[in-house]
């Protein structure tokens, strides 16, 4: 009887509703504030500017929230972006290979170089789980050399291209909405849906949570953690491609460049915690649009960019101070 | 009968690893290229790297407790520019400021680790952006020229003893470092709280003062990189010092310093430093002699490749370690 006392029925407290779903609130305020001070906010040049520069950090983002999930972390994302990027045109402009007809080649880049960002990842989870490096270690190896091989295939230059068929991914429209942002919704809904309803996502989840406890239940910890890895690692190949395609150039000296702490802080922002244990994708996905919205109100209302750095960099611990004040409490 | 190996081996091992494969680069570049151990090219070597080595010295320390400091770069550029605008007052009023902005960052680092008890790494990254945007901000987006009145420049392109001025302070700061490690009190909780941060705590030793002071270090240090930089190449530079943290944790780790903390080493990561530094030189080099021609970008491929060969070097051996221990 005190039992049912005790879990009195969640609708009866207001301000546990808030709390966990303070990053919602958060946006939602931030939506209104805009409304109320940002001129021409209400538009649809508005929502497409915000949307377009934000699908790619959502994207990796979802990757990242994955990884932080299991307690690891994935600084290659931007390197393995780079990398992706650089591969596109080199495969439909022929020039690693001969393609029998340019659809084909569009297909080939499509798919190809995603798939080399996914066996880069496949390399970070081995060095993760084969030889037991920390996540931060393993990664920052290709964090390194990524770029590095991305800019060696292309020689450090500019590969400016126009391919309409390949450029669809970043200015084709499906029922007036832009391809990339469906994209994003399909990657965000199958995550979630991963993460909630699929024993993939349990897994990760026991994982994060208590890897040594979940090994012992005898879930297959390591080939689990490589999966997720490779997730990352195919969320930044298509995200660079992206890029690319948004730009009608490839450059690896930027592409991606800083990606990693955009991501990541989408993940903080978002309400994951970065110890693991719980992957919170719909925050992430919440957590990437404050962080942009709150950048282009800075902007919008005449605040110098690098201004708005200083402000992003108080936004990220002011969420984590508050996820460990929550945690705490 | 199997020899156990202890993580103290492994830093031993990657001591005397770094420092054979030092000498060993060293040989062959002098061996194979005129002018390698000449002393335009040494000297020149040693005044760019001592930068590197500085930030690289403050990251040691805070590695050794376990943390991690990804704001130095974005210190660093914040440090040069700061150096810059005030180099009009002289050499002094320069070389404070830098120091002092990158005094404030690492203080403002160890506060919220410590205080709100926050991931070192979450939070230095958004000190990197923000010391990053503050750096833009001072210097309206673009490089800001130093003074070239004054004597500031000495800092970075002087001769002291017909030796690189950087170089001399790399040097006195690695001396401080080592002493500091080996021979005080802080040295030893340093590594203490790497070890195990609770047990440190519950043995009364002062945890949070001594992390105070590593990522007080690492910013003094990034600081003073930054007025390096900016007086060796004429001006403050807001963009500059991208990825200077993930060079400097190379060096730390190619230095046998464990990233988990608790077992270290000062001179090592200078030894990683010039190894890591003598890869682009040699590539320069072998260019010069026309046999090959590998692009600038090879060197970011080399080192990651370095790394690699490192942590799963570090890495086997520690399994080796679990799989004997009882």
């Amino acid at each position: 009887m005190s039992e049912r006392a005790v879990l009195a029925p969640r609708a009866w407290r207001p301000m546990a509703l808030l709390s966990r779903n303070a990053v919602l609130a958060a946006l939602v305020l931030l939506i209104l504030l805009n409304i109320a001070i940002t001129p021409h906010f209400v538009s649809w040049e508005t929502l497409n500017v915000n949307l377009t520069q934000v699908t790619t950090i959502i994207i990796v983002a979802i990757g990242m929230t994955m990884v932080i999930a299991t307690g690891g972390i994935d600084l290659s994302v931007g390197a393995l972006m780079a990398i992706a990027g650089a591969l596109a045109p080199l495969i439909f402009e022929g020039k690693l290979f001969a393609i029998p007809s340019p659809m084909i080649g569009v297909a080939l880049a499509y798919v190809l170089p995603v798939l080399a960002a996914g066996a880069f990842g496949w390399f970070n989870g081995l060095l993760v789980t084969r030889y037991r490096i920390q996540p931060i270690i393993a990664t920052l190896v290709l964090f390194i050399a990524g770029r590095g091989i991305g800019q060696v295939m292309t020689n450090g230059n500019l590969q400016p291209f126009r391919n309409p068929p390949f450029q669809m991914i970043a200015m084709g429209h499906i029922a007036h909405v832009p391809v990339q942002v469906i994209l994003m919704l399909l990657i965000g809904g199958a995550a979630a849906w991963a993460v909630r309803r699929t024993v993939f996502g349990r897994r990760i989840l026991a994982i994060g949570g208590n890897e040594r406890a979940a090994r012992l239940a005898g879930i297959p910890v390591d080939r689990t953690k490589r999966l997720v890895y490779v997730i990352s690692g195919l969320c930044s190949g298509l995200a660079g491609l992206i890029v690319v395609a948004i730009n009608s150039s490839s450059d690896a000296n930027t592409n991606g460049m800083g990606m990693e702490l955009d991501a990541i802080a989408a993940v903080a922002v978002g309400g994951t915690p970065l110890m693991g244990g719980r992957a919170l994708i719909v925050g992430t996905i919440l957590g990437a649009l404050i962080i942009q919205i709150v950048r282009y109100m800075l902007l919008a209302n005449g605040v110098p960019d690098s201004a708005a750095m200083v402000v992003k960099a108080g936004l990220i611990v002011l969420a984590v101070a508050l996820q460990f004040q929550g945690r705490r409490a | 009968m199997k020899v156990a190996v202890s993580a103290r081996d492994i830093v031993a091992f990657s001591r005397y690893g770094v420092v054979a494969a030092l000498v060993l680069l060293v040989a062959f570049g002098g061996w194979r290229y005129d002018h390698f151990l000449g002393a335009y090219n040494v000297l020149t070597f040693l005044r760019y790297n001592a930068m590197f080595a500085l930030v690289g010295l403050g990251m040691t320390f805070v590695i050794m407790t376990g943390g991690i400091d990804l704001s130095v770069g974005a210190v660093a550029a914040l440090g040069s520019v700061v150096s810059a605008l005030l180099s009009p007052f002289g050499l002094w009023p320069g070389v404070l400021a830098g120091a002092a902005a990158g005094l404030a960052v690492g203080l403002l680092n160890a506060g919220i680790i410590i205080r709100l008890n926050i991931l070192p790494f979450i939070v230095t990254l958004a000190t990197m952006l923000a010391a990053r945007g503050t750096a833009l901000l001072l210097a309206h987006n673009t490089s800001v020229a130093v003074s070239y009145d004054t004597n500031f420049m000495a800092i970075g392109q002087g001769d002291f003893l017909a030796f690189p001025i950087p170089a001399w302070i790399a040097l006195a700061a690695y001396v401080a470092g080592s002493l500091l490690l080996n021979f005080t009190a802080f040295g030893r909780v340093t590594l203490a709280i790497g070890g195990n941060e609770d047990a440190t705590r519950m043995m009364g030793l002062p945890v949070d003062r001594v992390k105070l002071g590593v990522y007080a270090m690492s910013g003094l240090a990034a600081g003073i990189a930054g007025v390096i930089l900016a007086a060796q190449f004429g001006a403050g530079q807001p963009i500059e010092g991208n990825g200077w943290e993930l060079f400097a944790i190379s060096a730390v780790v190619v230095g046998g310093t464990l990233l988990t903390g608790g077992e270290g080493a000062v001179g090592t990561t200078l030894a990683g430093v010039l190894l890591l530094g003598l890869i682009f030189n040699i590539l320069n080099f072998e260019n010069g002699l026309g046999w090959i021609s590998l692009s600038a970008y090879w060197q970011s491929v080399i080192r990651g490749a370095f790394l690699l060969l490192v942590v799963v070097t570090q890495a086997k051996l520690t399994a080796r370690d679990r799989k004997s221990a009882p």
